[in-house]
């Protein structure tokens, strides 16, 4: 049954490496839909073969079924979010995945993982209800669910208090899905508890739909004009983002679990995304762009290193993991790599996304958000180190003695994330001619 | 060979040979081989390539484009020659000398200490031969990375102070002022090409380029400009042939190096000679010749008394640039030179008295000069040159940069040179006096087990090496200054 799985979403990937345009037709995939569902796909290819042993180690047996089932309808959720053009039905697909996303958290090893769960599916209900009402406004104004025709008949109705409290709506609860911070607070909580291989899937996946959701009702379905100069996001977003990044850049310094580090480092990357977004150029849109399929691979290989040391080890508390990297030479060194990428090291994919981030600010002449966007890398470094340091520099306890280093099914999928990293690093034209399109479909399809 | 061929196996070489040298762990005598094949080999391409130079070769090649626009490509002008020919030369004397040190003073994980050096030198090169300043802060960046490890080397809280403060420090400032330099003038030319006359003439106005220069001077943090400085002193954790050959040369000179490069090729010394903050920045740099010369004065252990003395010799070369005149050009490449042979030979000789002794202060150092006469002769020519004093190295630079401070009547970096001059005597010949003309203190309990005996003989080489190479410079700095000149010629 694995075998059969693991075939499946292989074809699949296959077939989305290759998308050819009759899909974009069909199912009206863009540029931006394409690149997603070409990241959610490849990360969750890549994930696949690593979750075999991992979930061994940490689930039940006989819930491991359960963990194929919802980790596919998750994906399936995902997928659909990405290619429907059709709010209602966009709503569906949020809830599929969602709802689903909440029992693979659940499926955590210890405790507190319900909790966590339960939380993100308070926060996640609200989220989904406020779209829902928001989509249910838009309806009752437009009479329509397709995307392209609410966004033909809004013009008439725009200046109408129903649809700009559909767009708050909307706003709000989209942003409690992709963990806009002070929305944030299910997260570090989710990720920390969650097994490691749907840690590593949803920070590299889920957060990514639900900033392409942001971007298509702000673009799609509003239209730039009425998001950004009637509405004010931008200044609420830059705020907002800046905050995220600072703030959660902070937590993850002094956090001592390290899954929870990489967690709030996660809410400060999604900030870096919403800062692309706010600054509503083409450019900044393109920098989001960039951001969400290099913050995938990078969270992703981290992560997913993380699992690795948490199959041996069974703790990822920064304690525990003194003198590490002479048992487990490879993850540590994937770690440190993926780490570099994070902090934005050139020759990394992390570097290309800060430098279009920045130059997008310096064009747009917000330099002062180029210099917050350098603070935060800094502190990047701070956290990411501490990490390195235990590893590296500490005598391992003698408990220590019997850890071995992760076996090759594991390794090589999270040097396959180091290998994309380092290649977008060397070569970023492909993701950045895709990411250029992307934002280019975005905005053009609101100056039609 | 194509020049072309030649220039990537230059920057290819040392970042293969790590290859070979893990693979060889299990065999230090081969392993060892390794490491001085690799190095003999790269001085040989680098002088061939430096014959071609001579003869009108200007090699270029891009191997990648990361971002469209903005290549990895290489290319040689006159101050990447000199700088390239500088470090490979010196590897391979720290090859020669390092192998004497980590053997007699039984260092742990030589195999990753070799391993990295080699990656480091790799780095060196991309940066003498960067063809832009995009693939310069590439190769800066992984020198900062390559050489942690080497800092870091012995593994224990002291070594990881330092290292943070390493890290911190040149990432910190890379990443925070250099980079958003880096992205500034992108932004403002949409390249970032070295070329003669500079990119950044007559797109951004004289004050703009102000600020935009002192990101930059305090961006380089490899400069150790204050209040960049500290990384420094805190690196000589490191064993003593990484302070040797990094922190007195290919680290620090890196740092210079590109100071120089972006007067010369970003801004150009036309538009400079426009911008008035470089008056300012002259005096943040006059401040750290004359500060760091006083904290030097006031260190008893010699490793960072040395450290301290190179932050204020790399203000020297960071004030010839900001000079902006052609001899201030000439005088900073020449002093990387100078002072590059100087400082080694200095690191060397500490190196030397810390295996054989186990000394680290100076205040010990009473009566070294009878059981090393060698090794004291050397670092006394050394401290000469430090001074400027001929018949030695230091004084041909340092002609130059009175010459250009004169010549362009800064009349106050005149006035600091010639202070921080007397500074220069004033911490280096205690040392020398103490070790010939004291009677020597009680011998440690290690020193009677090396039976009072002069260091090893790999050593003893690599120090008379770089002691004549000291002298000889005096004699025989055409070679030096015909490409200093050249690179002057440049920025016209």
């Amino acid at each position: 049954m694995l075998a059969h799985r693991v075939y499946t979403e292989g074809t699949i990937s296959y077939a989305i490496g290759a998308w050819a345009t009759p899909w974009g037709i069909e199912y009206r995939i863009d540029m931006a839909g394409a690149m997603m569902v070409l990241i959610i796909a490849a990360i969750s290819a890549v994930v696949m073969p690593y979750a075999r042993r991992s979930i061994l180690h940490e689930i039940e047996y006989k819930k491991i079924a359960l963990f194929y089932t919802c980790y596919l309808l998750c994906l399936t959720g995902l997928l659909g979010i990405i290619v429907t053009g059709d709010t209602f039905n966009l709503f569906v697909f949020l809830e599929i995945s969602s709802l689903s996303s909440y029992v693979l958290i659940s499926l955590g090893s210890t405790r507190r993982a319900l909790t966590a769960a339960f939380q993100y599916l308070v926060m996640g209900t609200i989220g989904a209800t406020f779209i829902l009402i928001g989509v249910g406004l838009l309806y009752m104004m437009t009479g329509t669910l397709n995307m392209v025709d609410i966004a033909e008949r809004l013009p008439a109705v725009t200046d109408t208090r129903t649809i700009r409290v559909a767009f708050a709506f909307v706003t709000v609860g989209v942003s409690i899905k992709l963990a806009l911070f002070p929305l944030h607070i299910w997260l570090p909580n989710a990720y920390t508890f969650a097994p490691s291989v749907v840690s590593a899937f949803m920070a590299a996946t889920a957060t990514k739909a639900g900033v392409y959701v942001l971007l298509r009702f702000f673009f799609t379905v509003f239209g730039s004009q009425f998001s950004f100069a009637a509405m004010h996001v931008s200044e609420i977003f830059m705020l907002l983002a800046i905050a995220a990044i600072l703030v959660a850049s902070l937590v993850a310094v002094f956090e001592n679990n390290v899954k929870r580090m990489l967690a709030y480092s996660s809410v400060a990357q999604i900030g870096y995304t919403i800062l692309g977004i706010s600054l509503a150029s083409a450019a900044g849109v393109s920098a989001s762009m960039i951001q969400l399929f290099n913050h995938a691979m990078i969270k992703g290989a981290l992560f997913l290193a993380l699992g690795c040391v948490f199959l041996r080890l069974g703790s990822v508390t920064l304690k525990d993991m003194h003198g590490l990297a002479r048992h487990m030479p490879w993850t540590m060194a994937a770690f440190v790599a993926g780490g570099l990428s994070l902090i934005g090291v050139p020759l990394t994919a992390g570097f290309i996304s800060k430098w279009y981030l920045i130059s997008a600010a310096l064009t747009a002449g917000y330099w002062p958000l180029a210099v917050l966007v350098l603070i935060s890398s800094l502190l990047a470094l701070v956290y990411i180190w501490r990490v390195v340091e235990a590893a590296y520099f500490n005598v391992p306890g003698a408990s220590m003695d019997k850890i071995k280093e992760a076996p090759a099914s594991m390794l090589i999928p999270v040097w396959l994330l180091i290998g994309v990293n380092l290649y977008v690093g060397i070569d970023a034209n492909l993701v950045v001619s895709m990411a250029q399109q992307a934002a280019d479909a975005l905005i053009g399809q609101v100056l039609q | 060979m194509s020049p072309e061929i030649i220039l990537l196996a230059c920057i290819a070489l040392p970042l293969l040979a790590p290859i070979l040298i893990s693979a060889l762990h299990r065999w230090p005598n081969p392993r060892e081989a390794v490491t001085l094949l690799t190095s003999a080999g790269l001085l040989l391409l680098v002088l061939s390539l430096h014959d071609a130079f001579l003869q009108g070769a200007r090699p270029a090649i891009d191997i990648a484009e990361p971002l469209p626009g903005l290549a990895i490509g290489f290319e040689i002008e006159p101050l990447g020659m000199l700088f390239a020919l500088l470090a490979s030369f010196l590897w391979l004397v720290t090859s020669v000398y390092s192998i004497g040190y980590m053997r007699s003073h039984h260092e742990w994980r030589q195999t990753s200490f070799y391993s990295y050096f080699a990656v480091a030198l790799g780095s060196v090169m991309g940066i003498a031969f960067a063809g832009n300043l995009f693939t310069l802060f590439i190769f800066y960046e992984l020198l900062t990375l390559s050489t942690y490890p080497l800092v870091t080397h012995s593994g224990d809280n002291s070594a990881r102070e330092g290292g943070r403060m390493y890290l911190g420090y040149l990432l910190g400032t890379s990443l925070m002022l250099l980079l958003l330099a880096l992205i500034w003038t992108w932004s403002l030319t949409g390249t970032l090409d070295f070329r003669e006359g500079g990119i950044l003439a007559g797109t951004v106005s004289p004050a703009m380029a102000g600020l935009l220069l002192a990101l930059y001077i305090f961006g380089i943090g490899k400069a150790a400009v204050i209040p960049m400085h500290l990384w420094l002193p805190a690196a000589m954790v490191a064993p003593t042939p990484v302070s040797a050959l990094l922190h007195a040369v290919a680290v620090v000179k890196a740092g210079v190096f590109t100071v120089l490069k972006v007067t010369i090729y970003i801004f150009g010394i036309d538009f400079l000679s426009e911008v008035t903050a470089t008056q300012w920045l002259m005096y943040v740099a006059g401040a750290t010749i004359l500060l760091a010369s006083i904290v030097a004065l006031r260190q008893d252990n010699l490793k960072l008394r040395l450290a301290w003395s190179t932050v204020s010799q790399l203000s020297y070369i960071v004030l010839c640039a900001l000079l902006i005149t052609p001899t201030g050009i000439i005088a900073g490449s020449a002093h990387m030179v100078m002072h590059g042979f100087a400082k080694i030979t200095l690191f060397f000789c500490a190196g030397a008295i810390l295996v054989m002794t186990h000394k680290t202060r100076i205040s010990e150092l009473d009566g070294i000069g009878r059981q090393m006469p060698w090794t004291m002769a050397a670092f006394s020519i050394a401290a000469i040159s430090m001074i400027g004093i001929p018949p030695t190295a230091g004084f041909i630079s340092k002609w130059y940069i009175l010459l250009g401070t004169i010549e362009s009547q800064q009349l106050v970096a005149l006035g600091i040179i010639i202070i921080s001059t007397l500074l220069n005597a004033a911490y280096f010949m205690p040392i020398v006096y103490a070790a010939f003309f004291r009677e020597q203190t009680t011998a440690t309990a290690h020193e009677s087990r090396h039976n009072g005996a002069e260091a090893p003989l790999t050593v003893l080489l690599a120090i008379t090496v770089t002691a004549a190479g000291t002298l000889a410079l005096f004699f025989f700095p055409d070679k030096v200054l015909e490409l200093a000149m050249m690179t002057a010629g440049a920025g016209r």
